[in-house]
């Protein structure tokens, strides 16, 4: 491969899962009309989900999922201390994602929810950046294979991928949409990061912030509206708290149990 | 003849391949005996029925969709039916005729990913698609042909191929245009030759030969082949309504699996397409119908392996059925596709065809709408139990007729993946 005319080695790629729904590793196999071009510009090395292939030679490691064992915490370590450049791909792995609704109760009370007395382990939560360092977040619930590619591009030429640093908002007026608000819809376009083209507004859902806080927001003037507008406190804890995208912020009202 | 069992045979598969999620093979055999065969689950379960609680109804849909990336649309639209079923709410019909096709797509996509990408290399002896795309490009094409017009159903169907937005508890948020329709009718129409060559290509393979009797569970149809709700059916002769999950799963705990197990009948039970071929065959469309006679795949099968026919079969049903739906849905009024309602206290099953076998969802929910108990029940969690007594049959079986310990380590895991587990879901 070239690039500029100048031969590039073809990065070794490999993805990992932890706890989630294999929903993002499955857009990265999904789109097959790429997915030729995809695999002339990386050598994937490990990709459990589509093949039987393994070796631990890689250089890019994608993981998706969150950490919520001490047998988790020792794998992705082990991912760390080989891959050159580790990329957390999804809400699960960048914030925590939907799993972390489960925080709001204590975790033996939540064993026992679903097991009863059965011994089963687990842990906290957690986003891959409380347990190892990370270079990039790709974000989206599931992501999008346009900005994985985007981002793999990046990588490939060593350039660091910059995401969107405006709100969903922008992408959303670009494609001329009602705004859900004129439906008396709730939406957190106006505080979340860019880059899904706005497709929940566009299919008439408000946004959910599966993408994480846009960089500056404004959140206190933002709740303001919400409560002016008319919706409960619950309603927009829920819709707030739902992809533990906005956690640290405190004006935002807790999701309680 | 020398008897291979006398030799020691140990198979540890790590975190099986080309299978959704987490799970180990074990096999061993000793002085002639068998000493171990597990099929373990070691997916970290993510506490589902612990998330949807204190959350409103109208977000089960939204959250039940990331219990499964594969089938993200057939969680949503089980846990919507559950919450309509609560509420009493009535559906509108244009509204369940988009929720119907939305299936078909992901049942396509979902069937084609397994066929072509997880258990096509196995018959061409390589580890993945990887080097399929440069050995039988024309494969991958096929595969790629299919799967580029489901995706584009989902997508204006649901909102897009994982996790969808479009559906809500009563009905949709929108509904496609007519002409955006009629479009997806025209390129459904171009990919029916791409479908035929699909067929050409998994006729031409040979499932390995193996039979185990077995208890077939799965949804019964009235007039259509069924996806979306109705009465719980066994091949053992057990028939209950929808609200009665529980007595048909039996769920119950095991040490080697972090997703619980489930019986009826017999010590084990299966679900999926094979299932529902099974019980429900004369309801296929006759396109269908006439694939499966030529594959000779009748029902009343007991091959595990049959499970990829069975999908290939349900490749063509879906495809009709949906060009006939599709039609219909052109030269109808569709602007009745949300219905109104008021939330109150009550309790409601949804149960569905998911493109591996029968899902339930069941949600308790207080006078303002919350959510105080769900529960979940997952068709690869209703199949782990009888992976494993297949195991059990099949290993000693090609152990006796002298296989080596790689095919027979192949052989295990073309089993597991005959049953297009999908682990992550199955512990959720
Ligand atoms: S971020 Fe969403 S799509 Fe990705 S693994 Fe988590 S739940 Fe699945
Ligand atoms: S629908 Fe949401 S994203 Fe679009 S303009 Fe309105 S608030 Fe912004
Ligand atoms: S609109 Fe919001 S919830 Fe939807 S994909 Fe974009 S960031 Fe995620
Ligand atoms: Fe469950």
């Amino acid at each position: 491969m070239k690039y500029l005319g100048i031969p590039l080695e073809k990065p070794k790629v490999a993805f990992f899962g932890f706890t989630g729904c294999e929903g993002c590793q499955l857009q990265i196999a999904n789109k097959e009309e790429t997915l030729a071009d995809l695999l002339g510009a990386v050598e994937v090395m490990s990709f459990r989900l589509i093949s039987s292939d393994k070796d631990d030679g890689y250089d890019i490691a994608f993981v998706e999922g969150s950490i919520t064992t001490e047998g988790e915490v020792e794998r992705l370590k082990k991912i760390r201390a080989q891959a050159k450049i580790l990329v957390a791909i999804g809400a699960c792995a960048c914030l925590g994602g939907v799993n972390n609704l489960r925080s709001r109760f204590p975790l033996d009370e939540t064993i026992q929810e679903v097991y009863g007395n059965h011994v089963i382990e687990s842990g906290p939560v957690r986003k891959l950046s409380e347990v190892v360092t990370v270079d990039y977040e790709l974000p989206g619930c599931p992501i999008s294979k346009a900005e994985f590619e985007w981002l793999v591009r990046h990588v490939i030429v060593g350039v660091i991928p910059q995401l969107p640093q405006y709100p969903v908002c922008v992408e959303c007026k670009q494609r001329i949409k009602t705004c859900v608000f004129d439906m008396g819809i709730m939406c957190m376009g106006p505080v979340t990061r860019a880059g899904c083209n706005a497709i929940c507004p566009s299919n008439h859902m408000g946004c959910w912030g599966c993408r994480g806080a846009v960089d500056e927001a404004n959140f206190e003037s933002f709740i303001e509206i919400l409560r002016e507008r008319g919706f409960a406190e619950r309603e927009i804890a829920e819709r707030a708290n739902f992809f533990n995208a906005f956690s640290g912020v405190d004006v935002i009202p807790q999701l309680e149990g | 003849m020398t008897n291979i069992l006398e030799k020691p045979i140990d198979i540890h598969v790590e975190h099986i391949a080309r299978v959704e999620g987490h799970g180990n093979i074990k096999i061993g055999i000793e002085d002639g005996k068998l000493t171990e065969c597990t099929w373990e689950v070691v997916e970290t379960p993510r506490f589902f029925e612990m998330m949807f609680k204190g959350l409103s109804i109208e977000m089960a849909p939204l959250l039940a969709a990331r219990v499964c990336g594969i089938c993200s649309i057939s969680h949503a639209l089980t846990a919507a039916r559950a919450a309509e079923r609560a509420l009493n709410i009535q559906v509108p019909e244009t509204a369940q005729k988009i929720r119907l096709l939305a299936k078909h797509a992901e049942t396509l996509q979902s069937h084609v990913l397994h066929l072509f990408f997880l258990v096509a290399p196995d018959f061409l002896n390589v580890g993945s698609v990887i080097p399929i795309l440069s050995s039988h490009p024309h494969i991958v094409q096929i595969a790629t042909q299919l799967k580029g017009y489901a995706n584009r159903a989902s997508d204006l169907l649901a909102g897009r191929t994982s996790h969808p937005m479009v559906f809500k508890v009563g009905g949709l948020t929108q509904v496609p245009r007519k002409r955006q329709l009629k479009n997806l009718l025209n390129e459904l129409e171009e990919n029916i030759p791409y479908l035929e060559q699909a067929i050409e290509i998994f006729k031409g393979l040979s499932m390995p030969d193996f039979e185990r009797e077995t208890e077939f569970v799965s949804l019964k149809g009235q007039d259509r082949y069924p996806f979306i709700g109705g009465d719980l059916v066994s091949s053992d002769g057990i028939r209950m309504g929808e609200d009665e999950y529980q007595a048909m799963t039996n769920e119950y705990m095991v040490d080697i699996s972090t997703s619980k197990w489930c019986k009826l009948s017999r010590d084990s039970f299966a679900v999926g397409a094979l299932a529902r071929f099974n019980n429900n065959y004369e309801l296929l469309h006759p396109k269908a119908i006439e694939l499966a006679e030529e594959i000779g795949l009748k029902p009343g099968s007991h091959n595990p392996f049959f499970h990829n026919l069975a999908q290939l079969v349900e490749c063509v049903h879906v495809v009709y059925e949906s060009k006939d739906m599709l039609t219909e849905l052109i030269d109808s009024d569709t602007s009745a596709f949300m219905a109104s309602y008021e939330v109150h206290a009550g309790e409601g099953v949804g149960a569905l065809e998911a493109p591996r076998g029968i899902l339930y969802h069941h949600f308790q929910i207080d006078d303002e709408g919350k959510i105080v108990k769900a529960n979940c029940v997952i068709p690869t969690g209703q199949n782990h139990a009888n992976i494993h007594h297949d195991l059990h049959k099949l290993v000693p079986e090609l152990a006796a007729q002298g296989e080596i310990e790689a095919e027979i380590s192949k052989r295990a895991q073309m089993l597991v993946r005959a049953y297009d587990p999908c682990i992550s879901c199955s512990v959720h």
